[in-house]
């Protein structure tokens, strides 16, 4: 049995404290009525209130939301395929600059991404707005997908796909009724890790976007830059309380999944012994 | 064990219903299986036995479908199969993991194959009812995979891959993953289907014993190729190369030179120590070669006095006892060095037994208990 | 090869090839342009300034680099602060990542979920949290002044420490992560075993935990180096103008001075730069993967 020694509590406490007093403090001075933001004037919402009020934030919201929705989705669907291809798709020309492909995004410095994708759009004359932003995100962003779900394919059963087959599946029908069923975990992560890196983007949005089509984080940008302001404080915690209580609730899910799966295994040796 | 009559291997007319026609198999430089040739008749329950490696699973594979021979013909009841693909076939197959699907029932996991084949609503209900109830498992049809036990699971699998009625079923280590106890119950009750169903069956195993139960004709097989195809009994009692002998179960190999001693009998000269043994064989050897006498254990007799009617003595020390409960078995230690092993049922309490470590004893066989091999 | 196999590959394949691939070559090929041919932004036209320079051919602007200092001191200050980050990383990261795995059992899935619960937390807001703690009328120096540690405000923010706090609070998970999942394949009989031969309990962890969760601190560090190396956000707002990173350089050269050339080749020598700590940590990771197989 492990026990917890004083240096090991001290060192979680403090770091802990370390990664989550800033949000706190970010969160707690949302509610300060002041316009000084680090003078502690009484608790008031009306940061909030002025928050709604702000039609550009709610614009570039709504704005932000309909690239995420989308580019997370097409992201999830290039990235998925491309994961397929790149743990199952055996041998065939260009493989190595596939998954070379596949992973440089990973590592390359957004301002490179974002310059070379703006570059690219110029040069076509696409206009720049909402699509070329959807297009740059689903490109960095199928790369994470990818990731997620070949991590999950490389640990799947091979043989679950050959049974199917076995049992008279074509391939592509073992795929829909097996496989995908089996990583649709992997698959919905892989979405949700999509949809907060385009939710979260600030340097591709910048260069990729137009004139018309400003983005969340591209606004909350041009706000911090001129120092600390009650209303951002308001909009952050309202993005940090909806990712707390998704990312709690997903992880009481699974949790509440693995404990009964426990316990159904445990019913099972039991009842056939 | 098999049925007495059940011999379509004998038969000069008899035709197989699988057909290996110098089949090899390649992986890049390696060679999986080399050159083979092999029948496999209806309704036998044949096993392929061999290490890890010796290419059993690669033949079971090439005929669900999953790997395509090299060269060679493949046929099953007559027709090439080489090209068709494994959702062709009408053989089915129990994976060594059971692969059973975690995400659908019990019941829609005996029910996927049917699915796919286009049967109507009633005829699946049906079938599945019977595989169900075939394999007991009709308390437990509405759960998933992991809310039943290892050995429930092992049989899900076996209807699912019966539900099909496939000509030819292959199973893949399918009692791997049991314990012990009930590997053995589930051994019975798979010949038991096995019989009931007439399907033809091809197991692989690792597992000698497992091999020695359950099947009809066993192929030996050692890197690639087959060694022996025989019933279980004449693997046993009659291998035809050190390896088969070694491989089943427990054997003494002692190595000499043959000098013929009348029609089928042989002395061998072994060690200068000894007097040569004599041994009865149906394969001729020349004057002078050299071969393996192989004796399991159990066909050597133990005792502290030197037996006057014996064809075959020696005399040693006992290194050591391993006492297995039911059986002995004495390490014994010639005068010239060699270590033979002597196995007596136990009969008798251990305190009656006379025999103990350091001993001088006797031990003894009879001309036709062992098998003169020449490789 | 089959229709359905053909489009799984290229459907990706193509998107790749559009969208990533020939952009860095975009950016590659600018580069070594002429920097006269290089035409403002929003141009009517801009379509055929991008293809004078694709036509064109020199190093000017590599030479241009080479001879301004203001990049060099920017590509070496970004090497410095991302390896001091990274230095401070492990110090904060790893006693945390040890106190993980020696956690209780039923503590580890909520310490886990602490860790990476950031993760999902957009990045410009926690790094805008720290400018109200930083700033000199911050909380800290509020703190501070009140507990009577110092007298008069201490100047953090847009200076380097500041960008140092920035780099360590939003890297850290990727620190400890894989510092604690070495740590949690570690065999607590091996740290017995050593203590039963005659090790104290800090040699003990001098001489067998941190060998052992070697392989998890380089994966981390170059977790942090890799991306500190090229960060924008961190160094543009704690940093200020005084603070030098390239990624800064870069923004700033491409949107204030318009040099789309000299932009370019500042990227390009960043690749390079990073293909080193790149090579390396891939080869760290296949050692990994080849020693737990």
């Amino acid at each position: 049995m492990r026990r917890a020694s004083w240096f090991n509590i001290t060192s979680l406490t403090l770091g802990f404290a370390f990664l989550y007093l800033p949000m706190v403090l970010l969160v707690f001075y949302s509610f300060n009525s002041s316009k000084l933001v680090t003078v502690w004037a009484g608790f008031s919402t009306k940061w909030y209130g002025e928050l709604i009020r702000n039609e550009a934030f709610l614009d570039a919201a709504v704005v932000t939301l309909k690239v995420a929705v989308i580019s997370s989705t097409l992201a999830t669907i290039l990235g998925t395929m491309a994961a397929y291809v790149l743990v199952r798709g055996g041998k065939f020309m260009g493989r190595t600059l596939f998954s070379g492909m596949v992973y440089a995004p990973l590592v390359m410095p957004e301002v490179i991404t974002g310059l070379s994708l703006l570059l690219l759009f110029i040069g076509i004359g696409l206009d720049r707005g909402v699509l070329t932003i959807v297009l740059a995100h689903t490109t960095f962003s199928m790369c994470y997908v990818s990731v997620v779900v070949s991590s999950r394919l490389v640990t799947f059963d091979r043989s679950l796909e050959e049974a199917a087959l076995d049992l008279g599946c074509s391939p592509f029908d073992a795929f829909r009724l097996v496989t995908l069923p089996i990583i649709a975990p992997a698959v919905i992560s892989g979405w949700l890790l999509a949809f907060t890196l385009s939710l979260d983007d600030l340097v591709i949005a910048s260069f990729t976007t137009g004139p018309s089509s400003t983005t969340l984080p591209i606004k909350i940008w041009s706000a911090v830059r001129l120092g600390v302001s009650p209303e951002i404080n308001a909009l952050s915690t309202i993005m940090i309380g909806v990712v707390t209580v998704g990312v709690i609730a997903a992880s009481l899910i699974s949790k509440h999944r693995t404990v009964k799966a426990q316990h159904d295994l445990q019913a099972a040796e039991r009842g056939t012994s | 064990m098999s049925q007495t009559n059940f011999s379509p291997w004998d038969d000069p007319n008899g035709k197989p219903l699988i057909r290996f026609d110098n089949v090899t198999k390649k992986f890049g430089e390696f060679v999986a299986i080399d050159d083979l040739t092999l029948d496999i008749y209806e309704r036998e329950f044949f096993a392929l036995l061999g290490p890890s490696g010796c290419g059993k699973t690669t033949m079971m594979r090439m005929l669900a479908g999953f790997e395509d021979p090299t060269s060679g013909k493949m046929e099953l009841a007559g027709k090439n199969i080489a090209g068709i693909p494994p959702n062709k076939r009408a053989v089915n197959m129990m994976f060594q993991s059971y692969a059973l699907f975690p995400h659908l029932t019990v019941w829609d996991n005996i029910a996927f194959g049917l699915r796919r084949g286009g049967a109507s609503k009633q005829q699946i209900e049906k079938r599945v009812e019977e595989m169900l109830t075939l394999t007991r498992m009709t308390k437990f049809a509405r759960r998933k995979p992991h809310q039943i036990s290892g050995g429930q699971r092992q049989r899900v699998a076996l209807a699912r891959s019966l539900a099909k009625a496939p000509k030819l079923l292959l199973l893949d280590e399918p009692l791997g993953a049991l314990d012990k106890k009930l590997r053995q119950d589930t051994q019975f009750e798979l010949m038991d289907i096995q019989e009931s169903t007439g399907t033809t069956f091809v197991i692989v195993t690792h597992d000698q014993e497992e091999a020695m139960t359950v099947a009809s004709r066993v192929a030996v097989m050692d890197e690639g190729r087959i060694i022996q195809v025989a019933t279980p009994d004449r693997i046993y009692e009659a291998p035809n190369s050190v390896y088969v002998a070694d491989f089943i179960g427990d054997v003494n190999i002692i190595e000499g030179t043959v000098k013929p001693a009348g029609e089928d009998l042989y002395y061998i000269d072994w060690n200068p120590n000894q007097a040569p043994l004599l041994a009865a064989s149906e394969r001729p050897f020349s004057d002078g070669q050299t071969a393996h006498l192989a004796i399991r254990p159990e066909k050597i007799t133990i005792s502290a006095e030197q037996p006057v009617e014996a064809k075959n003595t020696a005399k040693g020390s006992v290194l050591d006892i391993a006492y297995l409960g039911n059986l002995s078995t004495y390490y014994v230690q010639l005068d010239g060095g060699q270590v033979v092993k002597a196995q007596t049922a136990n009969t008798r309490r251990l305190s009656r037994r006379s025999i103990t470590w350091e001993d001088k004893v006797w031990i003894s066989w009879s001309a036709t208990a062992g098998v003169l091999l020449d490789r | 090869m089959n229709i359905r196999r053909f489009i799984l590959i290229a459907v990706p394949y193509a998107w790749l090839l559009a969208l990533f691939f020939i952009p860095f070559f975009i950016v590659f090929k600018i580069s070594l342009s002429d920097l006269a041919l290089a035409i403002p932004p929003y141009s009517p036209t801009v379509k055929d300034g991008i293809f004078n320079m694709l036509s064109a051919f020199d190093f000017e602007n590599f030479t241009f680099l080479a001879s301004d200092d203001l990049y060099w001191k920017a590509y070496l200050s970004s090497l410095k602060i991302a390896l001091i980050s990274t230095i401070f990383a492990v110090i904060v990261g790893y006693p945390m990542a040890y106190g993980m795995a020696r956690a209780p059992d039923e503590w580890r899935p909520t310490l886990m979920m602490l860790v990476i619960l950031p993760f999902w937390t957009s990045f410009l807001i926690r790094v805008y949290a720290w400018v109200g703690i930083l700033s000199n009328e911050g909380l800290l120096n509020q703190l501070l002044l009140w507990l009577g540690l110092i007298d008069a405000p201490l100047t953090i923010m847009n200076t380097t420490t500041a960008v140092y706090i920035g780099i360590v609070y939003t890297y850290l998970p990727f620190m400890i992560l894989p510092i604690y999942a070495a740590l949690d394949r570690l065999d607590e009989s091996l740290i017995e075993a050593a203590e039963d031969l005659g090790c104290s309990r800090t040699k003990a962890f001098w001489l067998v935990t941190v060998p052992l969760s070697r392989n998890g601190i380089i994966a981390g560090c170059f977790l942090v180096f890799i991306p500190a190396l090229g960060e924008f956000v961190i160094p543009s707002l704690l940093g200020g103008s005084g603070t030098l990173m390239i990624g800064k350089v870069l923004f700033e050269e491409f949107f204030n001075n318009r040099d789309w050339p000299v932009a370019s080749a500042v990227a390009v020598v960043l690749l390079l730069i990073l293909i080193v700590p790149i090579t390396l940590f891939q080869r760290n990771q296949q050692r990994q993967a080849e020693a737990d197989t």
